[in-house]
């Protein structure tokens, strides 16, 4: 990390997102208290997170990246000895357990052995587990990172139904539609640094263009052709023409007169992707 | 020399430990405990059973006394404190290893209220737990072949318990220094086994060269063995303190090292 600045608002869901290595975890590793920063400062809920760690990890939830669950034991006791952890009695823990399982879709999963259970129902079950001391923030990092489609909704779906609630969402993501979705603010880091902050509507307009127009694998012999159409930024790939616009229509225009197969050309949006990809670059980070 | 202060000042430094949080760690593998302990608890403890009657039938019908003791007799509460030992060591160091690297239960754990140092604490006082239950499955094993000839064997449950508590940080401090698994191999072939050979659980060591019982001095089970002997066997309360006194002081030196090497270790 070589120093970060950012302040999450309270009952909002505040995303980082970067490529790997960017720094989340560490970010996320830090705000959960669990690796302290080696200098600088970092308060969550207005208390310092190394002499505040045991205060601020009870009004804290934490959903891993990695699968933690405790594999020898039943989905519903998961709950029980995770509960325990906050000094929830198991008399108080039982009902609350029943709750965050039907809550994530899972009551009839009650009974089950975790080996049993989809990569989606473990990701529930992080969940629900992180909500047993009902928790004023909720930390997820990479929360539907190798999900399938439907599971991914569903969690997109339980994640928002908490924002409504009351609880404070902090997340890492790699996908674009992930962030746009969920946060009210976020910011785009890249070897440990904050390149920008806003919301996903205000990085957009600031950071790209209104519209883009994709040309895939256009013959050889027009590169001349297409480089003479002006956008706000053209780049070139291998395998496609990329023109970043403000007008869609007209550099569509020109694209379209020149003799292309027309289901190659691809008029859309500007996106957070977009925004992600000029500032941390195409390139492969590893 | 700069790195290595700093090294020997945090890991010697007091920890940030609680014992009510420890207490919730320890509940959380007594839980598991419930559901497992059919098909490990037979593993571990069976194999002192297996010496007491190979040993104690086979070897001693040829040996009849040993200092004037029946062999059985002599051997028995040895094997008490090896049950113990292993009982604490197999918890330390397979089972703590496999916890903390591979099924992420301590970082699940440190995500709540409970710290690095809980873990570690919650963990040795379970693994003395786990100790103290493969002592007492041995000895009820043991009883019909006449474990019990002194009044001072009433204290059998605080001296397994202090002698799995020693066993614990021992193994824990080894478990959270490794960097592989494989490593755990060597503490049972290049530490326990030796130990559990000049123990005097199966001979007396004063016959032995004067420089073997100096060697003998430092090892843990030696006094373990003495303390099981001299509460179950013999009755010489001077020999019970001596031994467990030597065996709260190594406890009470190295205590605090698993708890601060596992926030170095994890915390990173």
């Amino acid at each position: 990390m070589r120093g970060i600045d950012f302040a999450a608002d309270e009952q909002s869901c505040f995303g980082f997102l970067g490529p790997n290595g960017a720094g989340k975890t560490t970010t996320m590793r830090m705000i959960s208290c669990t690796t302290p920063p080696s200098d600088g400062s970092l308060s969550v809920l207005g208390l310092d997170v190394v002499a505040g760690a045991r205060t601020i990890k009870g009004r804290m939830g934490v959903v891993p990246q990695e699968n933690n669950l405790d594999e020898e034991v039943s989905v519903f006791e998961n709950l029980l000895i995770y509960a325990r952890y906050f000094g929830v009695r198991t008399a108080d823990a039982a009902p609350r357990a029943e709750e965050q399982l039907a809550f994530v879709q899972l009551e009839d999963k009650r009974d089950w052995q975790i080996p049993r259970l989809s990569g989606g129902m473990k990701r529930r079950l992080l969940i629900a587990r992180a909500l047993m001391n009902e928790p004023e923030i909720l930390i997820l990092d990479e929360p539907t990172t190798g999900l399938d489609p439907q599971a991914r909704h569903l969690v997109w779906e339980k994640l928002r139904t908490l924002k409504r609630s009351g609880v404070t969402l902090i997340l890492t993501t790699h996908y674009m539609e992930e962030a746009a979705q969920l946060c009210d603010r976020l910011v785009i880091m890249h070897e440990g640094k904050i390149l920008v902050e806003g919301s996903p509507r205000e990085l957009v307009a600031a950071h790209t263009t209104r519209q883009v127009v994709e040309v895939f694998e256009p013959p050889e012999e027009l590169q001349d052709e297409l480089a003479s159409i002006n956008a706000r930024h053209v780049e070139r790939l291998s395998d496609r023409w990329i023109f970043y616009t403000d007008d869609g229509d007209t550099t569509l225009g020109k694209v379209r007169a020149l003799p292309i197969d027309p289901s190659s050309v691809w008029l859309r949006g500007g996106t957070l992707e977009d925004v992600f990809l000029s500032l941390t670059g195409r390139r492969l980070v590893e | 020399m700069t790195v290595a202060t700093e090294a020997v000042r945090s890991l010697t430094r007091p920890p940030r430990v609680s014992l009510p949080h420890a207490w919730r760690y320890w509940r959380r593998n007594a839980a598991v405990f419930k559901h497992t302990y059919r098909l490990s608890l037979l593993a571990w403890f069976i194999e002192p059973v297996i010496y007491l009657v190979a040993m104690g039938f086979g070897l001693g019908k040829y040996l009849q006394r040993v200092q004037g003791i029946q062999y059985i007799d002599f051997i028995a509460p040895g094997l008490v404190a090896l049950s113990v030992m292993y009982g604490s060591t197999f918890e330390t160091t397979w089972n703590a290893y496999f916890k903390m690297e591979r099924a992420g239960i301590y970082n699940a754990a440190v995500s709540t209220p409970v710290g690095l140092e809980d873990v570690a604490l919650g963990e040795a006082l379970w693994a003395t737990t786990r100790a103290m239950i493969y002592g007492g499955a041995f000895i009820v094993i043991a009883i019909p072949f006449g474990v019990f000839h002194s009044w001072l064997g009433l204290l059998t449950p605080p001296a397994m318990a202090l002698i799995g508590l020693m066993f614990s940080f021992l193994g824990l401090v080894f478990t959270y220094a490794i960097s592989k698994v494989d490593y755990l191999s060597y503490y049972w072939t290049l530490f326990l086994t030796p130990m559990f050979m000049f123990s005097g659980i199966f001979f007396p060591l004063d016959r032995l060269p004067g420089w073997v019982q100096a060697f003998a001095w430092f090892m843990p089970l030696r006094h373990s063995v003495e303390l099981m002997r001299a509460l179950l066997l013999t009755g010489n309360a001077a020999a019970a303190l001596r031994a467990a006194l030597w065996i709260a002081i190594l406890t009470a030196a190295i205590f605090v090292l698993p708890l601060n090497m596992l926030r170095r270790r994890l915390e990173g």
